[in-house]
């Protein structure tokens, strides 16, 4: 209800472009008016790719264009050509996940999983620009993306934690993300008795 | 069945969950990413008016636009659902009237999104504008136009009443009375993903149905009923939800109206909802207004209880009644009680239906007791923390209204907040404008009953083992993020002796898994896990048998452990998984076993029994600290500690997970979140800002530091002693914020959210010398019926209802 678009099958011009997309450069033809999530979704078929509002508001389509962070619901496809477009599905390699997903998914960051690939690519931008932030300067990388289920601590550690590996460190998570504050040395927890 | 086992090598342990490498991954197919060949989309034609008759619906011009296939009216869809066996009160689409903006009219399915938007606008519909009903208020006056022909009287839905012990002598003890009001605000449920159902009716007359749905069971039962199909031909796949918090728990009209239009176009038909039409979509958090009576001894003991609540409805049931009942079910599993009235009300509203979100009707009475005991201990010079302390209920105990709970690790919470928080030093001595704010809570594990009567199992696994040792788990459980799929691989890996990861889950499939009712009410791992606990077991008997047999030793020697199953007596002699599942093949067939899960009877026996009992109770505590500035009200968050008795982790970083995600929504409630509606000049009720850019919600940049306790209570009816986590923690969030905002400038907002403009009127008010609160200011008169009496179990109550007042002695008036 908040898009209106004439639709004529006929008058339809579609944009013929090449794009590159995860460092492969793909041919698509699509209306002109397509979002660049739309051509990545139903063009394209990366369905990694979410969208929670498609009007800019929840940061869940975020890509990378160029490297930077991009709501890919405000852009247009057409708009793409000659950039580099990086999506969720072009971030594991040959060596496996990326370390920022191995965090989030030894941690828990991610829970339904809806919004992860928007906060990962906004994550990964923020590590390539800064490979040792602070919480507050994550806190601020990730503003424009919206989480319901974690509260958002465990993608603040598992930033935290992929940014260590990723500077080389021989970094774990704390005991206290895994178990709370009251985990004993054995790593379980003690029982009450009642 | 349950009996805890020691040491444990996979339950209790923090894994990854199983499916995330999918989730990081972006492979994780959610229902929009659902693509079939010729597959067409559909939208729906929405009122635009929030009450009104309709006259006329022209759809031929739609039906002749370009790329158009189909197009479906109400008429089409006459057969009324619901989630409720009660209130079977909604249409696929609009029949006669329309109830509230956004409720869908007329559907089209066309060959693209586009072409199915445009037709939209070609739709004519002549409507007779009926007065709406925008508030409780309104809903409790006499209508001349009620919006259902159904109810208790005039908009009100539902009337309950009940009385458990004698209130009036309690009163009379007591030292002090305390009266007061709260009120808590409507807010919605948020997930990222919106709503998405595609619907595939196959040349063999067979539906299948993909759906962003946390409740596939009864989806399936509403579509057979609406579309008058066999169950049997209908597949419902409820696709892992991109977040559900209850929002996706009821049948909703587009999952019915695809598989119609299917059914109709022979072809594959998608629908995916806009972010507005999520908000219509609704089911969130109630409106209530509340009123509270108190009365307590000196030390803070209560000797009585009289809980009032009338509870904005929206336009439709949806699980209404039971919501009703919820706010009034579980005031007495946390501190004792010794009697007990409950008066409930709910009306029907012109604005999108409410129902069911995380925690369930009881976020607002647990604000309401635990911001009332705030008030009392404060009034009685008792320290907040102590006087709940002080009074817990009993573990294993009946409850004054018969709710029988078992473990309770609320003391060993409130000792950890208490003391992480530093809130003997601190509270009360802070400088102003800050302050610290205690409150507890408690949820279910599971409801005791299925929404539809019937006596058969609430949870079913299927387990099948093949001659590789693959191990596939089958269950109609629907991961909405929780990590129930997790959950059900960690439960058979630590029986088997296998690595979980080992495991495949196939959860949420009507044709492929045994039933299970769904994600909601906090159900999943403690009805699923013990299903599985108890399939995994015949498993295990059949392997150990097979093996004892190849080992020549008996059944009870042979242990199962890191991918082995060897004598236990002699760890060395044994056989890898896969040689001990050839061996029980060739012994017993093909390997294959059920569990399945009923919870335990309830001891209430009188009407409205059915709410609140659970097999196991969780239970929070938390202290909040708040930074107030007294010239704005503007208020900061800086840090929470919370305390979660989950009886016993099965994998405790997903238990953090749970308690941190239910933190976060709590304070999102308690700070900022409103599903607010204004009244336009033409007295149409809209919702003022369906957009999530308007409807604020938490961000990174205030969510603030969240010191997490995990308490291990075990209670015997949980999986290895587990009890939920999923919704208890969010509980008492928002009473806690208005707590600690009292202890920070000294006046009580007694209405969710807080917000700084209503911490400034109260401070103003206290300026003025009135009470130094804000507040609802009134309680309506609500016509309550003359409750059912009840006598406790203290009373030697048996459960069922007496047909008079019930006198101290426990004898009838």
């Amino acid at each position: 209800m908040t898009r209106r678009s004439k639709f004529r099958e006929r008058e339809l011009t579609r944009a013929h472009l090449a794009l590159s997309v995860n460092g492969e450069t793909v041919e698509a033809a699509f209306e002109p008016h397509k979002t660049l999530l739309e051509v990545l979704r139903e063009d394209l078929a990366l369905t990694g790719t979410k969208h929670g509002c498609e009007l800019g508001e929840c940061g869940t389509c975020a890509v990378l264009i160029d490297g930077k962070p991009v709501l890919s619901c405000l852009v247009l496809g057409v708009e793409c050509e000659g950039r580099s477009i990086e999506t969720v599905e072009g971030m594991a390699g040959p060596g496996g996940l990326h370390p920022l997903q191995k965090a989030f998914a030894d941690l828990g960051a991610a829970q339904c999983g809806y919004c992860t690939p928007g906060f990962l690519l906004t994550g990964k931008a923020l590590l390539e620009e800064n490979p040792n932030p602070t919480l507050p300067q994550i806190r601020e990388a990730l503003a424009g993306n919206l989480c319901r289920c974690t509260g958002y601590i465990k993608i603040f550690e598992a930033v935290e934690l992929a940014a260590a590996w990723m500077r080389g460190e021989k970094a774990e998570p704390r005991k206290e993300s895994l178990y709370g504050f009251d985990f004993d040395e054995s790593g379980l927890l003690p029982v009450l008795k009642s | 069945m349950t009996a805890p086992r020691k040491p444990t090598r996979v339950v209790g342990r923090p894994f990854a969950k199983v499916d995330a490498a999918a989730k990081v991954t972006g492979q994780t197919k959610f229902a929009d990413d659902v693509v079939l060949p010729r597959m067409l989309h559909c939208k729906l034609l929405r009122s635009k008016i929030a009450h009104a008759r309709i006259l006329s619906i022209d759809v031929s011009k739609a039906l002749a636009a370009p790329g158009v296939v189909a197009v479906a009216t109400g008429k089409d869809l006459p057969i009324p659902f619901g989630i409720l066996p009660v209130s079977q009160d909604e249409h696929a689409l609009c029949m006669d009237r329309v109830r509230y903006v956004g409720d869908p009219v007329a559907a089209v399915a066309a060959v693209s999104e586009d072409a199915a938007f445009d037709a939209l606008d070609l739709i004519e519909v002549r409507y007779e504008p009926l007065p709406p009903v925008g508030t409780i208020d309104e809903g409790l006056a006499p209508a001349d136009a009620p919006i259902h022909d159904y109810g208790d009287s005039g908009n009100i839905h539902k009337l309950v009443s009940m009385q458990f012990g004698d209130t009036e002598e309690g009163f009379s003890r007591a030292d002090r009375v305390y009266d007061n009001l709260y009120f808590y605000e409507g807010s919605t449920h948020l997930a990222l993903e919106q709503h998405a159902s595609v619907a595939d009716f196959g040349p063999d007359g067979k539906l299948t149905l993909w759906s962003s749905t946390q409740t596939p069971h009864y989806v399936h039962r509403a579509l057979a009923k609406v579309l008058g199909m066999p169950p049997a031909r209908i597949r419902v796949i409820a696709t892992p939800n991109g977040g559900g918090f209850g929002g996706k728990s009821d049948v909703f009209n587009h999952e019915i109206v695809v598989a119609h239009l299917s059914r109709v176009t022979g072809r594959p038909v998608k629908i995916c909802l806009t972010r507005e039409e999520v908000f219509y979509c609704h089911r969130g958090r109630h409106p209530t207004l509340m009123r509270v009576k108190t009365g307590v001894k000196k030390d803070g003991a209560i000797t009585a209880l009289h809980f009032q609540t009338v509870l904005d409805g929206g336009g439709y049931g949806s699980y209404g009644v039971a919501s009703t009942y919820y706010t009034g079910a579980l005031q007495t599993v946390t501190y004792q009680v010794p009697a007990y009235r409950f008066d409930g009300a709910r009306v029907f509203t012109n604005k999108p239906p409410c129902g069911p979100k995380r925690g369930h009707g009881t976020p607002q009475p647990r604000f309401a007791l635990e911001a009332e005991l705030d008030r009392i201990a404060c009034d009685l010079g008792l320290d907040p923390a102590a006087i709940r302390r002080d009074h817990l209920q009993p573990p294993n105990s009946l409850t004054a209204n018969f709710l029988r709970v078992g473990s309770i690790g609320l003391g060993a919470c409130i000792d950890r907040v208490v003391a992480a928080s530093g809130w003997k030093k601190r509270r009360g001595k802070l400088p102003r404008g800050r302050g610290l704010g205690i409150a507890c809570s408690s949820y279910l594990t599971g409801a005791g009953l299925p929404i539809y009567w019937n006596t058969m199992p609430q949870s079913g696994v299927q387990l099948k083992i093949d001659r590789g040792g693959g191990v596939t788990v089958f269950c109609g459980s629907t991961d909405i993020g929780q990590g129930s799929d997790t959950i059900l691989a960690a439960i058979v890996a630590e029986i088997l002796g296998i690595d979980p990861f080992d495991i495949r889950v196939v959860t949420g499939d009507t044709d492929l898994t045994p039933v299970d009712l769904g994600s909601y009410s906090s159900r999943v791992t403690l009805m699923t896990g013990n299903a599985a606990i108890e399939a995994a077991e015949r498993a295990r008997e059949m392997l150990a048998a097979a093996a004892g047999e190849k080992l020549g030793i008996p059944a009870e020697r042979v242990g199962l452990a890191g991918g082995r199953v060897f004598d236990v007596e002699n760890p060395e002699t044994g056989m890898t998984f896969p040689e001990a599942a050839v061996a029980a093949e060739s012994k017993c067939g093909t390997l294959g076993t059920v569990g399945s899960y009923k919870p335990p009877p309830s001891a209430g026996r009188y009407r409205g029994a059915g709410v609140g009992p659970s097999p196991a109770y969780s239970y929070s505590a938390a202290v909040v600290e708040v930074e107030v500035d007294p010239g704005t009200g503007i208020y900061t968050v800086p840090k929470i500690w919370i305390a979660h008795d989950v009886g016993k982790c099965i994998n405790a970083a997903l238990v953090m997970g749970q308690v941190e995600g239910s933190v976060y929504m709590g304070l999102g409630e308690a700070t900022m979140e409103e599903m607010a509606y204004r009244t336009d000049a033409n007295r149409n009720v809209v919702h003022k800002f369906p957009s999530m850019l308007e409807y604020k919600s938490p961000t990174t940049m205030e969510m603030p530091e969240v010191a997490t306790f995990l308490v291990e209570d075990p209670d015997a009816n949980g999986p290895f002693g587990a009890k939920e986590v999923g919704q208890g923690p969010l509980l008492p969030i928002p009473p806690a914020v208005a707590n600690a905002v009292f202890d920070a400038v000294g006046v009580r907002v007694d209405e969710i959210p807080v917000t700084p403009e209503k911490i400034l009127r109260a401070l103003k008010a206290k300026a003025q010398g009135k009470p130094a609160r804000y507040g609802p200011e009134r309680f309506p008169n609500v016509p309550y019926p003359e409750p059912i009496h009840v006598r406790t179990p203290a009373e030697g109550g048996d459960g069922k209802a007496v047909d008079a007042p019930v006198t101290a002695a426990g004898g009838v008036r």
